[in-house]
């Protein structure tokens, strides 16, 4: 036998190996503010980190334990809320409490409610949960009017964080640029989705997952699924609590609106777009969906309406999600299959273009003329300037739509094909 | 002083005016290998889900080892070491058949709902679930998702995630059903093999199984216990000759 004179990798090189993903992502969350030098990217990009912290929270309950949450903004709301007192508390002189810890005040106050709402919702799973998840985020919604001196009214509460930062902080910052506050949200979303995903390799993370399959099963082999759900749920509202926390940093203000209905169904849409299948799945789904909504809400008053379209999409054609989409590709990518597919997908990628193009003509006439003061004035439209009362813009935007749908429907039975080409190869290699 | 295994008093279910088990006695001495038969509708698989507490009994008392557990929830009933499988398998289906033995060695193991604790670092948990595996014969099938796996390796699987927590009691839900000459076979040497030295009560419709793996036969017609004896007995008994066995003869 023929001896190979592989030498052992080093500790340093296993290691390396090992966490290779992570090392990775932490330099790119680092080095990232150099490139993106302005505000407005770094106020973005802090904001994607407190949205995968969120997301992710909400994937322990969705993903990992099959509950689906109408209203998981209620623990990262109340999270928020009680950052801002425990920093206003510094303020008034009522205490001193280091501001980079701050949002461990939000954890320990979504936890506290998710250990009492949990309580009464994971008493059930499937619809009952769901509606009871709902119930709770009405009811906080509306209490949130009427003790407005936790929730301040109409205006919110509000805070001051550098003046708390000079008042008590680690490391001497006072954490009034946003760069400051960039680093502080990487380094607590970095070490909460270290948490969250090594949570999934403990018994109470792999029997959420055996009660999310099968919670009858799970009680004849000794748990009590209740409990199982219980747990997880708490935990994950002080996930969306530190998250809330973050935020109520980052923002200095926080309104009723941060834990009603629709930052509820915002973080449900991040994190089933970005997949609830995969551990990484959330974490695509906020950064795509945080930078949709503030690219696509400064180019497009209907962003609202593509962002619901696109999730319908989702739901229809992926329901994997993004990160779903990924890991199909996996298996072609390892076994050199990948390259069948590329042409079609190339074909498949102009008709697409044309759809779009013209959907979001008509889209966007619709809304011009129902919305702009002067419905003839002319508009631009993919560079060309169009005037949208005028009949024959309508007819181009049907027709390219009308092409484009026929166009969509060739090319797409192509890129069909070529799968089945691949999962044919690949069940012919026992691979499948 | 020591007690049966098992032990069920006057045991009766109803559901609403349907009253499917009427008055059922009957005694399994520790290490027995019990069988219960029955013509279909018996209300066989009522009783096993009342045993394992998936259904509560609406009269009478049920004893493990002489402690009253009627009313318990199923999982409660299954820390005081009584197991089952079912007639339909019941995996944990998006986990693999490792992962699925795993779970069910947890609780056994004393994890709990325990957060802090890495389930890979855990050396006895791994190595029992590896030996478990081993014994239900699936190695090859270690990382395979349980939807994944064929009918009979389903079977197996399940009776390898019945057995994991170290049940002394274990039911057994039709575990043939289904299968080939050779998977039963099979089967039936993986149940000998599994619950040696433990009390074993099984539901099944094929004889020869019964008949090979069975120490005594409980007859259950129409929600009633109208024999229970050793295999010769009940093939010579009249009662259950016209009532059940007799049904065979108009088919031959």
């Amino acid at each position: 036998m023929q001896q190979t004179a592989k030498s052992q990798p080093g500790a340093a090189v296993g290691f390396l190996r090992r966490y290779s993903l992570w090392i990775a992502a932490a330099v790119v969350v680092l080095v990232l503010p150099y490139i993106f030098t302005s505000g407005s990217s770094i106020s973005m990009m802090s904001q994607m980190g407190v949205m995968v912290v969120f997301a992710l929270s909400y994937n322990m309950l969705l993903g990992q334990g099959g509950m689906l949450s109408f209203g998981h903004a209620v623990y990262f709301g109340l999270g928020g809320f009680f950052t801002l007192h425990a920093i206003n508390g510094v303020n008034n002189g009522a205490w001193s409490f280091p501001l980079e810890l701050m949002p461990l005040v939000g954890g320990l106050g979504g936890l506290a409610f998710g250990i009492i709402f949990g309580w009464i919702s994971t008493k059930r799973a499937g619809v009952t949960f769901a509606l009871i998840s709902l119930g709770i985020g009405e009811l906080v919604a509306a209490s949130a009017q009427m003790f407005t001196d936790f929730f301040g009214g109409e205006g919110g509460i509000s805070t001051n964080r550098v003046t708390a930062a000079n008042e008590a902080s680690i490391f001497g910052f006072n954490y009034g640029p946003q760069i400051d506050i960039y680093y502080l949200v990487v380094v607590w979303a970095f070490l909460a989705t270290i948490l969250i995903y090594l949570l999934t390799k403990t018994p109470l993370g792999r029997m959420a997952n055996a009660v999310r399959d099968n919670p009858e099963r799970a009680q004849f082999v000794g748990y009590n699924p209740r409990m199982v759900r219980f747990a997880q749920f708490s935990l994950s509202g002080f996930f969306a609590g530190l998250a809330g926390g973050l935020f109520a940093i980052m923002f200095e203000i926080l309104t009723a609106e941060n834990l009603g209905a629709i930052q509820s169904g915002s973080v449900l849409l991040m994190t089933y777009i970005g997949g609830i299948g995969i551990f990484f799945g959330p974490i695509i789904g906020a950064i795509l969906i945080t930078w949709l909504q503030t690219s696509l809400s400064a180019f497009s008053e209907a962003w609202v309406l593509y962002f619901g379209l696109m999730f319908v999409f989702m739901v229809m054609y992926a329901p994997f999600g993004i990160s779903g989409i990924i890991m199909q590709h996996y298996l072609p990518y390892k076994t050199g299959l990948l390259k069948r597919l590329l042409p079609a997908y190339g074909i498949a990628v102009i008709p697409t273009l044309i759809l779009l193009v013209g959907a979001v003509s008509i889209v966007e006439m619709g809304y011009h003329i129902s919305t702009s003061y002067l419905p003839s004035r002319p508009m631009d439209l993919f560079w060309v300037s169009v005037v949208a009362t005028n009949a024959w813009s309508w007819i181009i935007a049907g027709a390219i739509f009308v092409a484009g749908v026929f166009a969509c429907r060739w090319s797409y039975r192509k890129v069909g094909r070529a799968w089945d080409d691949v999962n044919e190869t690949l069940v012919e290699r026992g691979l499948a | 002083m020591s007690h049966d295994a098992l032990t069920l008093t006057n045991v009766h279910k109803r559901f609403g005016p349907a009253h499917i088990i009427r008055g059922v006695d009957l005694n399994i001495p520790e290490g027995e290998r019990h069988a219960i038969i029955g013509p279909n509708g018996a209300g066989k698989s009522t009783l096993f889900n009342l045993i394992s507490g998936r259904f509560d009994i609406s009269d009478g008392e049920i004893r493990l080892h002489g402690e009253a557990i009627n009313g318990l929830p199923p999982h409660l009933i299954n820390r005081k070491k009584l197991s089952r499988s079912f007639q339909i398998t019941n995996l944990f289906q998006r986990m693999t058949v490792f992962e699925n033995l795993r779970c069910a060695l947890l609780w056994a193991h004393g994890y709990g709902y325990s957060f802090w604790k890495m389930v890979e670092s855990q050396k006895a948990l791994n190595e029992e679930a590896e030996q478990l595996l081993e014994k239900i014969h699936l190695q090859d099938k270690r990382n395979t998702m349980a939807s994944l796996l064929s009918y009979a390796d389903q079977r197996a699987l399940e009776i390898g995630t019945t057995i994991a927590g170290g049940a002394n009691v274990i039911l057994l839900d039709e575990p043939t059903a289904g299968m080939s000459h050779t998977e039963t076979d099979y089967a039936v040497q993986l149940i000998r093999e599994v619950t040696e030295d433990k009390t074993l009560i099984m539901v099944e419709h094929d004889m020869g199984v019964v008949f090979d793996i069975a120490d005594r036969i409980s007859v259950l017609v129409y929600g009633e216990i109208i024999a229970t004896d050793v295999p010769e007995k009940i093939r010579g008994n009249a009662r259950v000759q016209e009532a059940y066995l007799g049904t065979g003869e108009d088919a031959a």
